[in-house]
């Protein structure tokens, strides 16, 4: 396992110093300035400080620095995450009640939380399970206790409803957060993750070069060039 | 809310999505004081320059160019006896939304439906015997021969510059084509796109297994074209982004490409975006509209005198116009009676994908329409009969775009942590899916109405849709299935997933299948079991024509905008040689 990874997490981990972000809009304009941010400089816009410890170590697990290709840490998918929910993730979603908590699942989503107050509600639950099990916030856990948490919640065998929450599953914190880390893992740069298009570059996807003309015609031979991104640069 | 009357126009078009641009060149060319109104915004050409569009997370999953469900939702429920409830998140379809409509954003695969499709009715009473049949299916003929369509056909093929390999010219079997095609006046305008490696891989065995794949029929233009209009497409660089994106190459046939930079310069065509429509107002006696309401960007109500009123506002959206505007009777499951609403359809798919750990089949390289398909599983191709169901599918590998975010992986794949990261290295660019897209037949108990209990953001009911798979369309799955799983065992994958439905499945809302939604306000021969005639025209109001998916009486295994055009171009026909110099109902019920 490449140490170069551990130890930049444990870096990670003990994010300090606060640079002030302008917040951008979501995918409406360019967010410039998001693609050079240093994570452990980076000061959340939408979620407070417990709440930030929480995501940075959740990113970890979902997407680990171990093994072949980056992680989310290191392609700064909570930087992502932090700038979507602040610029109005959700704002497309239809929210008029009555809310029937019980639909069934092929009907979707119907409960009546917008992403942003899930991810408050769903952090602040799964803190109150870790402290109850381990004694201990989720962040300072042991990485396969980590994993065993987040397992507990996509399975609902963290119950929400015996921690008081009455409409919201455990799943569907966990689902939201899980689509929200793959987005900022293998999304354009400009929204702040897929830090120097590291997981296209490891995918083997060549990002917004958008013209293939001659290459729809070679077969089975891997595209040699690597990716670029919507504000020009190469990876 | 200020009361406005804006000056009377000939035609008020509503929405200008294809069939609303259609009529709108149609109708202007014919000298008429056409005026569109479009509740999305304006779509320029500059929002799509490159390499805007090259955006997955904007725009194939955050639905950039998509109308919200915050603004449009629906709702669904599975029978009568239950309660709907919202489309609070967009799923199995996704409806458009601004000017050029759906169409800004299809995939442009352009084909057409078969023969067989067009007089289904007259198919199963000659195919099937009595009673073989589920008794609450309530399949139609369209009413027109195919003769009579397929000139409209021709003409929207050349406005897209349709691109492919002819199967069927007049009557002569053109070879590489589809076989099972209709009869064609005129061969593709355009070759066919390129195959990448999986349809060629699909096309080879498919052919060794003796069906008779063909290049999918293409709204990506291969060379340079100049449609009928004037307006035109240069060819397409395979970019990667096409279905769900605008055309970063202006490649893609769309209303704006090869209709709306026309018409937009004619001085008797005027449109107005931000414009909701919220009804159609009708005279005291209910048989002709004066014109319709819309809410203006500063939310104010605004009324539209017009002589005659457009529907083209996408197929559900047209047929809860109508209920929200009284225009006919609303359709009654238990006594079925009323006509509007009745005969809605979805459609299914389902596919297999394959795993090969040593090719690359670069699925960023390709254009929306790209693959191969079949038809030799088409209702009347195959002994739909003694299987027991009616319908069929058009079988495909297609590879319609291949950003990453979904990316497929191997079955056992963690679905997150080191064992995705790995899986994601490994697999991205080493599958190819071989796919059905089915027919879906229409039932007695599958229709639309207005929902009782969820509104809009400007207090209006939300459309509710009663609608679920039959056995019908779940045997005709299994049946397809094992097609599909035979061609991938020929294919010798490292490891293969499936995707199908079971007997047991229930329609689900959460995973995209396709925006082809057909019926609700379908044409017919008699005002009794259908809510417009054959040139879309209301059976009630006169004056109303109501042009989109919303007509088909059920649904094909073909996409449905070959059709959507035809049959408008055959309704701005009737207007402009029948309506206009005698407005009155065009056909005597
Ligand atoms: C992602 C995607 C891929 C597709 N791929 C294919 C394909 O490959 N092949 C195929 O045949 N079909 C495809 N389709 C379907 C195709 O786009 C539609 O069949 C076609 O666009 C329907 O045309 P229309 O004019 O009826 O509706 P639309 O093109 O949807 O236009 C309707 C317009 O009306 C507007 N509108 C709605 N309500 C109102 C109102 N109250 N007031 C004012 N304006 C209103 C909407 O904003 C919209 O602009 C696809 C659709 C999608 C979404
Ligand atoms: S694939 Fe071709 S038609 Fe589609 S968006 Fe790209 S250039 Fe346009």
């Amino acid at each position: 396992m490449p140490k170069i990874n551990l130890s930049r997490r444990t870096l990670l981990m003990a994010t300090a110093a606060a640079v002030p972000l302008v917040s951008m809009p979501t995918y409406r304009a360019r967010a410039a300035g998001l693609e050079g941010v240093e994570l452990q400089r980076y000061q959340p816009v939408f979620f407070a400080a417990d709440e930030w410890r929480f995501i940075l170590a959740a990113c970890d697990r979902l997407i680990p620095a171990e093994g072949k290709g980056p992680g989310a840490l290191e392609t700064n998918v909570p930087v992502f995450i932090d700038q979507q929910l602040h610029a109005g993730l959700g704002g497309d979603v239809y929210m008029d009640g009555p809310h029937k908590a019980d639909a069934a699942s092929t009907l979707g989503f119907q409960h009546n939380h917008t992403p942003q107050q899930m991810y408050r509600l769903g952090i602040k639950l799964a803190a109150q399970y870790s402290e109850r099990i381990h004694r201990k916030p989720f962040d300072q856990l042991a990485p396969a206790d980590k994993d065993a948490l987040l397992s507990a919640l996509e399975k609902n065998v963290v119950d929400f409803t015996e921690l008081g929450e009455p409409s919201l599953k455990a799943s569907q914190f966990f689902g939201q957060l899980l689509d929200d880390t793959k987005n900022g893992y293998l999304a354009d740069p400009m929204y702040g993750g897929n830090k120097d298009m590291k997981a296209w570059v490891a995918i083997g996807f060549p990002g917004a070069r958008a013209a293939y003309t001659e290459w729809v015609d070679v077969h089975d031979v891997k595209y040699p060039l690597g990716p670029v991104s919507l504000s020009g640069k190469r990876a | 809310m200020t009361n406005i009357t804006n000056d009377e126009v000939d035609v008020v078009i509503v929405g200008l999505g294809w069939a609303g641009s259609i009529m709108a060149i149609e109708l202007a060319k014919e000298g008429l004081k056409v005026r569109a109104l479009e509740r999305g915004p304006e779509r320029p050409p500059e929002d799509f320059a490159y390499p805007k569009p090259a955006d997955q997370y904007a725009y194939a999953i955050r639905n950039k160019v998509f109308v919200t469900p915050r603004d449009a939702a629906l709702t669904v429920r599975y029978n009568t006896g239950e309660t709907a409830l919202p489309t609070r998140k967009w799923g199995a379809f996704v409806p458009g939304n601004g000017v050029g409509g759906s169409g800004l954003h299809w995939t442009g695969v352009l084909i057409r439906p078969t023969q067989t499709d067009i007089k289904l009715k007259t198919y199963a009473d000659q195919a099937y015997k009595r009673g073989a049949l589920d008794p609450d299916m309530r399949i139609k003929d369209f009413p027109f021969t195919w003769e009579e369509i397929e000139p409209h056909m021709d003409k929207f093929d050349k406005i897209c510059g349709l691109s492919g390999t002819t199967g069927n010219l007049g009557g002569q079997i053109q070879p590489g084509g589809d076989p099972f095609e209709g009869p064609r006046s005129n061969p593709y305008p355009l070759p066919a796109l390129h195959d990448t490696l999986n349809s060629s891989l699909f096309a080879a065995t498919a052919r060794k297994m003796g069906y008779h794949p063909f290049p999918n029929p293409s709204a990506n233009v291969t060379q340079a074209w100049t449609n009928p209009y004037g307006a035109q497409l240069a060819p397409c660089n395979y970019c990667g982004f096409c279905s769900k994106y605008p055309c970063l190459n202006y490649s893609k046939a769309s209303p704006q490409t090869t209709i709306l930079d026309v018409v937009k310069r004619m001085p008797n065509f005027d449109y107005k975006t931000g414009a909701n429509v919220i009804r159609v107002d009708l005279h005291a006696d209910k048989k002709t509209a004066k014109g319709v309401t819309y809410i203006d960007e500063q939310q104010r109500e605004v009324f539209q005198p017009a002589k005659i009123v457009i529907l083209s506002s996408f197929q559900f959206a047209n047929v809860r116009l109508m209920l929200l505007s009284g225009i006919g009777e609303p359709y009654n499951p238990i006594t079925e009676r009323g006509v509007i609403g009745r005969n809605y359809a979805f459609l299914s798919v389902g596919d297999a994908t394959l795993f090969f750990k040593d090719k690359h089949f670069n699925p960023f390289a390709t254009a929306g329409a790209t693959g191969e398909m079949f038809n030799d599983i088409s209702p009347g191709n195959f002994d739909g009969p003694g299987l027991g169901f009616i319908g069929g599918a058009k079988i495909h590998s297609s590879q319609a775009s291949g950003a990453p975010i979904g990316t497929a992986l191997p079955p056992g794949t963690p679905a997150w942590g080191k064992g995705w990261k790995e899986g994601m290295v490994d697999w991205y660019g080493r599958a190819m899916k071989v796919s059905i897209s089915t027919s879906c037949m229409a039932y007695r108990g599958h229709y639309l109405d207005l929902d009782p209990n969820y509104k809009d953001p400007w207090g209006q009911p939300l459309l509710r849709m009663t609608f679920d798979w039959r056995q019908n369309e779940l045997k005709l799955q299994r049946h397809l299935r094992g097609i599909v799983l035979d061609i991938a065992k020929e294919l010798k994958p490292d490891a293969m997933s499936e995707n199908f439905l079971g007997l047991d499945s229930h329609w689900d809302i959460t995973k995209y299948v396709s925006t082809h939604n057909v019926g609700g306000a379908i044409m017919g021969t008699s005002p009794r079991d259908s809510a417009l005639n054959r040139y879309t025209q209301s059976w009630d109001v006169h004056n109303v024509f109501v042009p989109g998916g919303n007509a088909f009486p059920q649904n094909f295994q073909a996409n449905p905008t070959a059709l959507i055009g035809a049959i408008t171009l055959f309704a701005a026909e009737a207007i402009k040689q029948q309506y206009l110099k005698n407005p009155g109902p065009l056909v005597q019920a």
